[in-house]
């Protein structure tokens, strides 16, 4: 005799403490099996988009800073090519390589919240993610240092960088690297072939390629469906044609190569950041603009970047007036977020929020 | 089997044992803050503020209000609006410093503190009053004469701006003493110099053009011309 069960729906968030940030989930799940996701999200909508429309070209970059708290600087990169693009500018060579530079920094801080948040939701509470906050915290030191602030960086500006780096930057950024080696190391050697970490990600929530390419997925999600795309590569902006890296690719597109992909583009970030240093040149790092800028009428640009969670993207549209007409922002955690039925129908209530923890979303993003 | 895993884990656990702690235990101890922070009090030398509302302006927040009438003067150059309200909203600043950067008499620097709590949102307003009579220990934040070189062009050469060629490279804006209007320098970005505004300095003031190691010969560089 079977026992008559119905399928029951849950909802997972928003303030869940295991979902990234405010996002929703309502699920039915057939005992243990997900049948059916929707998400649900808006709940940290600020208009960003409509409050660019407000400001100034140089104001909307306090703006990017807030859409993916977790890498600002490579929103920052975004929105000033796309002013670049629009005003048909280039930054001079210095800044190309400090915002390459600041920007694969970024990308590590970013990525190690990714892995540590992964394992987290592994039931890994604590040591892997502190691991990956230490080293982290030196990252944002590193800001501090040149920027004056942690997190809302401001850094870059429409033709460069606002200024240089101190002095002592270089030594503090030569100093994190020395360590950085170590202490990534030995988070890599506790997680890379924990035999826990393999049973539970392997073979888990495979995306394929045609279906990671239908559902416009980009990043390092993209990559580890086994496609090769990286715009670093594909359309090199900055100082990135410079300098040589390799684009890590899986081959099982499951939960263990995206987490896999992570590790790895840490590797490769470093080994930009180590380009950078040996060919950055003293030079002037902002290009001559008036503070107020207006680039003609009716032109439009479209500026992206690889992020580490994607593509991202900002397309402006100028009207001649000191805002932007139109700022529409391309935020790969919202596309990203496309995929989730793939991911998750099928699978069960444990693999779920490591799932999810695996396309690494950043609701400040996918809301803006 | 498991033995050994055992000691394999234990061996991390001692190697750990030996390290320094890596957290901050705030209260007591503080992390090193580098002069570059963009601390919550905002530095504001009356003497070189002419009132034009710049900074107001280019607030992303608008959260800057100035009144002003025309009368007043200036002790560096002469006329200037008198500054009846300067009033900064503490409770919606970003601190993205943009004021800052816009600031074309390098009046306005930002601040260096980060502990300004308070229990009513009115307290949260920075005043005029506030803005003069404060302790002014400013942020190296878009003034690279603090720091002790002439930034903007390239960080490598050095050209110290302050009195007697005296380095300011370990300067410490929470640690040092307060500074006044005739010690912060100018700031010369390379960038800059084609739009001066006022009392802006002219170019052979502000940077010895030649790229030459030596710094010149009155290291005051920007104040002793506006004295």
């Amino acid at each position: 005799m079977t026992i008559r069960t119905e399928p029951m729906t849950v909802n997972v968030g928003p303030q869940h403490p295991s979902t990234h940030g405010v996002f929703r989930v309502r699920i039915t799940f057939d005992g243990e099996d997900i049948v059916e996701v929707e998400p649900v999200f808006g709940y940290l909508h600020r208009g960003t988009e409509k409050l660019a429309e407000e400001r100034n070209y140089v104001q909307v970059v306090t703006l990017t800073d807030r859409l993916d708290y977790t890498s600002s600087m490579i929103n920052n990169q975004a929105y000033c090519l796309a002013v670049e693009k629009l005003l048909g500018v280039e930054p001079p060579p210095r800044a190309r390589y400090l915002r390459t530079l600041t920007a694969e920094l970024q990308r590590i801080a970013s990525h190690l919240i990714a892995v540590g948040f992964f394992v987290q939701e592994l039931g890994a509470f604590g040591t892997p993610l502190m691991y990956g906050f230490r080293s982290r915290e030196r990252i944002l030191e590193l800001f501090e240092m040149l920027c004056g602030a942690r997190i809302t960086v401001s850094y870059m500006r429409p033709g460069g960088v606002f200024a240089d780096a101190p002095r002592d930057f270089w030594p503090a950024l030569n100093r994190f690297l020395e360590d950085f080696e170590d202490e990534f190391a030995e988070m890599e050697q506790l997680l890379l072939e924990n035999e826990i970490l393999m049973i539970r990600t392997r073979g888990v929530s495979p995306i394929p390629p045609e279906v990671a390419i239908n559902n416009s997925v980009s990043g390092p999600v993209l990559r580890a469906s086994g496609v090769n795309w990286d715009w670093r590569k594909q359309e090199p902006y900055d100082a990135y044609d410079q300098v040589e890296f390799d684009v890590p690719i899986g081959s099982n597109w499951d939960n263990y190569d995206r987490f896999w992909v992570r590790i790895q583009e840490v590797h490769q970030s470093i080994r930009i950041i180590k380009q950078c240093i040996a060919q950055i040149e003293p030079g002037p790092v902002r290009l001559d603009l008036p503070l107020v800028l207006r680039p003609e009428a009716g032109r439009e640009a479209y500026g992206r970047v690889e992020a580490s969670k994607g593509e991202l993207g900002f397309y402006l549209v100028s009207d001649g007036g000191i805002s932007p007409y139109r700022c529409k922002i391309r935020s790969p955690s919202l596309i990203n977020l496309t995929v989730i039925e793939h991911l998750l129908v099928g699978w069960k209530l444990a693999d779920m929020i490591v799932s999810l923890g695996s396309i690494d979303i950043n609701m400040g993003e996918v809301d803006r | 089997m498991y033995g050994l895993a055992m000691v394999k884990g234990l061996m991390v656990t001692l190697k750990n044992l030996t390290r320094k702690p890596f957290t901050i235990q705030y209260p007591e101890e503080r992390a090193k803050q580098h002069p570059r922070f963009r601390g919550e009090e905002f530095v504001w030398y009356e003497e070189r503020c002419t009132g034009c509302a710049s900074c107001a302006k280019y607030c992303p927040l608008g959260i800057i209000k100035i009144e002003t009438s025309p009368s007043g003067s200036m002790i560096p150059q002469g006329e200037k609006y008198r500054l009846e309200v300067f009033d900064i909203e503490l409770q919606r600043c970003m601190f993205c410093g943009l004021c800052v950067e816009a600031c074309p008499y390098d009046a306005l620097f930002m601040g260096s503190g980060f502990e300004q709590g308070q229990y009513s949102r009115k307290n949260m307003v920075i005043t005029i009053d506030q803005l003069r009579n404060a302790e002014k220990h400013p942020s190296t934040w878009f003034r690279p004469q603090l720091e002790g070189y002439e930034g903007g062009t390239d960080s490598f050469r050095r050209t110290p701006t302050i009195a007697q060629g005296e380095s300011r490279f370990s300067y410490d804006p929470r640690g040092g003493p307060p500074l006044g209007w005739r010690e912060v320098g100018r700031e010369s970005w390379r960038w800059h110099q084609s739009e001066k505004a006022g009392m802006r300095l002219e170019q052979d003031e502000a940077v010895p053009d030649t790229g030459s190691d030596e710094p010149p010969q009155s290291g005051r560089g920007s104040d002793a011309a506006a004295d």
